[in-house]
């Protein structure tokens, strides 16, 4: 047998199958990958250290910009951290109001990888839907916030404003037109012969290595371990709210979209729950004069269970009105770099993309 | 899998099933989206209501906001003549600028789309660019959800019941918690710098209150004002009066703060220690000073750092002027002056006392043995009520009766008292006239919301029972036999509304009616005495009405004769307005005779 010739390709850095700007050097034979080797620096805007610059409110207005189809479990996790340094409490209306919108991301975002993941797999019509089905949640945070994409919502003390009137009721309608669309999306990808062929036992995360990867959210989800920290260590009112965690064996691609698929439906069900158990009162705990806002020295440590899985925040304050120092640790720094290495090799040219959105890899996340 | 996997084949062409239904996209632009209510679009800015506080160009953290001046907006106390451009450029839609707006002005709108090919179209000036857009208003902040604090930290005082049966302090002054809560209001915009008349450093103090560091507070408050602790009890502060947040809230209790930081330097020598102020080398000029008022002391003071001799002439036995002998105890106590005072000797100010010029020295002995000379000599003479019989014996004058009762006397005024007047220094004779036991009764021309008085200092009168009797106009004293008040008549008045101006009270024609009293106080204003002015001086010394002409640099039409206070025509009469004169004359003099 002779052997081929290792070929090297660059995949991206600007390349419709690349979840963002980044770039991936692989080494193929033939069509088999050989190794991959996942380049950043095309993005890089330096987040943690512009937060050092901003007082504590400033910074708020960038911690969307983290990762653009889910800015909301960012903006959360860096809310819980403050209040944590600050031992602000949270009105429980605010905390409701989160659960709601940090569902809504999920939903929206799952509606957007809907999209990429039938795209790369050369599906294109459930994308056209669902990205036409997700501008119902975006009206819902236009409603909510003023803003669709970037809601600059969640501050630390509890929500920017109430719920306006008629919301609830829309939240509801949407709701249930979302809940009837599930099935058709059923229709279109899983049960279609091309996604099942190409989704199956491609990509695989070994469900004995995962934790130690770093894995987390839905691909962790899809090799059978269960772990979300809205039950592990809830936040918000998940502790109030009745829902399941989703899990699938494989840790295949075919694995992680069936978990996304079903998060759909809880997270459908979590949004009922929170709208139906609404408390009154106010919706946020005011914070002093921003312009002069200083926050207790020390260290703190918040997380959420975003749409790509469990990331945190860490910020350390000493005593001014500016953070000495942030950090975010999210799902893609571990996805799209150490796993992404480690499985590519064996696996096709044609599945770099296809495994590269199952796994929720958001670039500007990685260069933080 | 099979290769035949039939069911996978045919599921999905389910799909079809959509072909024939409506689409979930507008056709746009013949139909329109449905905005938000609450949408981030473009901004509207209300170019009247807006006061160029610039909060909104400090919040906004990626620099898309300039404040401009603009050729329509002139500059007004409180309203610094900006008005924000946006880059719509860098503006990232957040409307933090929306919700730290004090004045409500700036607000976003359903806006948001714009097609140009002139990338600076993008600099937008909201208000004067998008007038139109006032009637699409949309992401607003009103007081609740606004981030400003609108609300003060009340100040604590005296119970009224309590109060009138001494001179104890009636405003208890912020503790240190109140203090910090309140300095965090402020949001450093500077208006009130621009109004204050000596432009004391408000927002940096107040920042370093709401840092916890009081010594550096009273440093900053020291370097241009020499009597703060008194400021920081009594002043008139027209600062408040153009805080940003009083447009739609309380304004920052810019007096109260200073009372708190000064009165942490519990004595002079504490004082001394945290100023610390830079002291010239002594030069050989020296400068007279004559009367050791706020004007005087702060001439003095400021001269003294530079390095001046500097002597004060006070014909009084204590220091202060009109902040000692006018103001009552109650508002401003005699340790606090002193401690002032002492605070400025230990700075090298010489003062000597029960010196009245033109009598213990004469006014050319201080002018030929000084090389600049400043008068700050105040207005000690009252107006007269000009009533019949007003020289009966127990009708006083509010200089002479306040003068008696701060120096400790007790002034014979028996147990009902009318007041005539509606300034402070009305209220000051009235309320000094209950603690001394009487029933105290104001007779006032206007309505009680003309009175030029404090609000605040009117609200104390009303909670000790003073009677206030608006819209009266004395007419006559009735004495008894023996020459002694025993009443006063007078007429009731309505408020006529002529052209623009402030209704004019005109009496109401037998409608005279007699109040019984025992002394009458006359508080309608005072004048100066230029007694003290030698002749040839007096002629040659220009004058506006009855004050002293003097020009920006308080120098008079005499040479090297500089003067300052309530005598001079610059600005109001009152204590901030002396020391201002003071700081200017100071500046002015070094100027003049070191030439720097």
């Amino acid at each position: 047998m002779t052997r081929e010739k290792e070929t090297t390709l660059y995949l991206g850095p600007q390349h419709p199958g690349i979840t963002g700007n980044m770039m991936i050097k692989l080494k193929v034979s033939g069509d088999t990958v050989v190794s991959a080797e996942t380049h950043l620096g095309y993005l890089h805007r330096a987040f943690e250290k512009l937060i050092e610059r901003r007082n504590w409110l400033q910074s708020f207005t960038i911690l969307c910009r983290f990762c653009v189809p889910e800015p909301d479990p960012i903006e959360l996790s860096y809310a819980l951290a403050v209040e944590k340094l600050e031992g602000r409490a949270v009105p429980e209306r605010a905390d409701y109001i989160r659960t709601i919108v940090a569902e809504l991301a999920r939903i929206q975002s799952f509606l957007l990888w809907y999209g990429g993941q039938s795209g790369s797999g050369g599906l294109y019509t459930l994308g056209q839907w669902s990205v036409g089905d997700r501008n119902y949640i975006l009206d819902l945070f236009e409603d909510l916030t003023g803003a669709r994409i970037y809601h600059m919502f969640m501050w630390p003390g509890g929500v920017r404003r109430d719920l306006p009137e008629g919301w609830v009721d829309k939240a509801y309608r949407t709701m249930d037109y979302l809940e009837k669309r599930l099935d058709d999306y059923n229709k279109l990808l899983f049960d279609n012969a091309i996604f099942q062929k190409r989704a199956q036992g491609v990509g695989i995360i070994p469900k004995d290595k995962a934790l130690e990867w770093g894995v987390v959210g839905p691909p962790l989800r899809g090799t059978g371990i269960k772990h979300d920290v809205r039950i592990d260590e809830p936040y918000a009112a998940y502790d109030k709210i009745d829902f399941e965690v989703p899990t699938y064996e494989g840790g295949d691609v075919w694995a992680r979209a069936l978990v996304r698929r079903d998060e759909i439906k809880q997270s459908i069900n979590i949004i009922r729950q929170a709208l139906d158990n609404m408390p009154g009162g106010s919706y946020y705990n005011r914070i002093p004069n921003p312009m002069k806002w200083t926050v207790p020295a020390g260290n703190a440590w918040a997380k959420t269970e975003s749409v790509r899985g469990e990331i945190g925040f860490y910020l350390v304050s000493d005593g001014s009105n500016k953070p000495r120092r942030a950090h975010l640790r999210g799902a893609a720094y571990a996805h799209g770099i150490s796993v992404l290495e480690k499985i590519l090799p064996g696996e096709n040219i044609a599945d770099v993309s296809f495994i590269l959105n199952s796994l929720g890899v958001c670039p500007p996340e990685m260069e933080r | 899998m099979s290769i035949l996997n039939l069911k996978g084949i045919l599921t999905p062409l389910t799909a079809l099933k959509q072909m024939g239904k409506e689409p979930h996209t507008i056709n746009f632009p013949d139909e329109q989206k449905n905005i938000s209510k609450i949408y981030r679009g473009f901004h509207h800015n209300d170019l009247d209501l807006c006061i160029g506080c610039g909060n909104c160009e400090t919040i906004c953290m990626n620099d898309a906001i300039d404040m401009i001046s603009l050729a329509e907006i002139a500059g007004e106390p409180g309203d610094s003549g900006l008005r924000p451009r946006i880059d719509y450029g860098r503006c990232c839609y957040c409307a933090l600028c929306v919700d730290v707006c004090p004045s409500g002005s700036l607000n976003m709108t359903s806006e948001f789309m714009k097609v140009t090919p002139d990338p600076y179209d993008f600099l937008m000036t909201p208000g004067k660019d998008n007038p139109e857009a006032v009637d699409k208003l949309s992401f607003t902040a009103d007081m609740d959800t606004s981030l400003n604090l609108f609300d003060r930290v009340p100040m604590r005082e005296l119970d009224p019941e309590e109060r009138v049966k001494s001179f104890a302090e009636v405003f208890l002054g912020y503790n240190e918690e109140e203090a910090r809560i309140e300095a965090n209001r402020c949001i450093s915009c500077g208006l009130c710098t621009e109004n204050c008349p000596v432009h004391m450093h408000i927002p940096e103090y107040i920042n370093a209150i709401a840092n916890a560091d009081d010594e550096a507070a009273i440093k900053i408050i020291y370097d241009n004002n020499d009597l703060p602790e008194m400021c920081g009890k009594v002043c008139t502060r027209r600062c408040e009066d153009v805080c940003a947040l009083q447009v739609r809230g309380e304004a920052v209790a810019i007096r109260w703060l200073k009372g708190y930081a000064t009165t942490r330097a519990e004595n002079a020598e504490m004082i001394a220690e945290i100023v610390k102020p830079e002291v010239r080398e002594p030069n050989q000029y020296k400068v007279g000073i004559i009367g050791a008022g706020p004007a005087g002391l702060t001439a003095g003071y400021y001269l003294a750092l530079k390095g001046y001799d500097i002597t004060i002439y006070e014909a009084q036995k204590d220091p202060g002027g009109m902040i000692m002998y006018g103001i009552p105890k109650y508002r401003l106590p005699y340790d606090s002056i002193q401690k002032q005072v002492d605070y400025m000797k230990k700075m090298g100010v010489k003062i000597h006392f029960n010196t009245k010029v033109g009598k213990d020295i004469s006014f050319n002995e201080i002018y030929d043995n000084s090389d600049a000379v400043f008068m700050g000599i105040g207005l000690q003479d009252a107006w007269s009520l000009g009533i019949q019989d007003e020289d009966a014996e127990g009708v006083w004058s509010a200089v002479e009766f306040l003068g008696k009762a701060n120096a400790g006397e007790t002034p014979d005024i028996g147990k009902r008292v009318v007041v005539v007047g509606g300034g402070d220094v009305s209220i000051d004779c009235s309320r000094v006239s209950k603690r001394f036991g009487a029933d105290v009764f104001q007779s006032y021309r206007r309505r009680i919301q003309d009175m030029p008085a404090d609000p605040e200092e009117i609200e104390g009168a009303e909670q000790e029972h003073i009677h206030i009797m608006p819209q009266t106009i004395p007419t006559r004293v009735i004495k008894d036999e023996k020459g002694h008040v025993k009443g006063m008549e007078y007429l009731k008045a309505e408020m006529v509304s002529e052209g623009g101006g402030r209704p004019r009270p005109v009496a109401i024609e037998g409608s005279e009616t007699i109040i019984e009293c025992d002394a009458i106080i006359a508080a309608i204003g005072q004048k100066a005495n230029y007694e003290l002015l030698p002749k040839e001086i007096a002629d040659k010394l220009e004058m506006v009405k009855d004050k002293i002409k003097v020009n920006e640099d308080r120098l008079t039409s005499i040479p090297k004769l500089f003067a300052g206070g309530d005598a001079v025509k610059f600005g109001n009469s009152d204590a901030i307005s002396a020391i201002a004169d003071g700081y200017a004359a100071t500046k002015a003099i070094d100027k003049m005779l070191m030439g720097k």
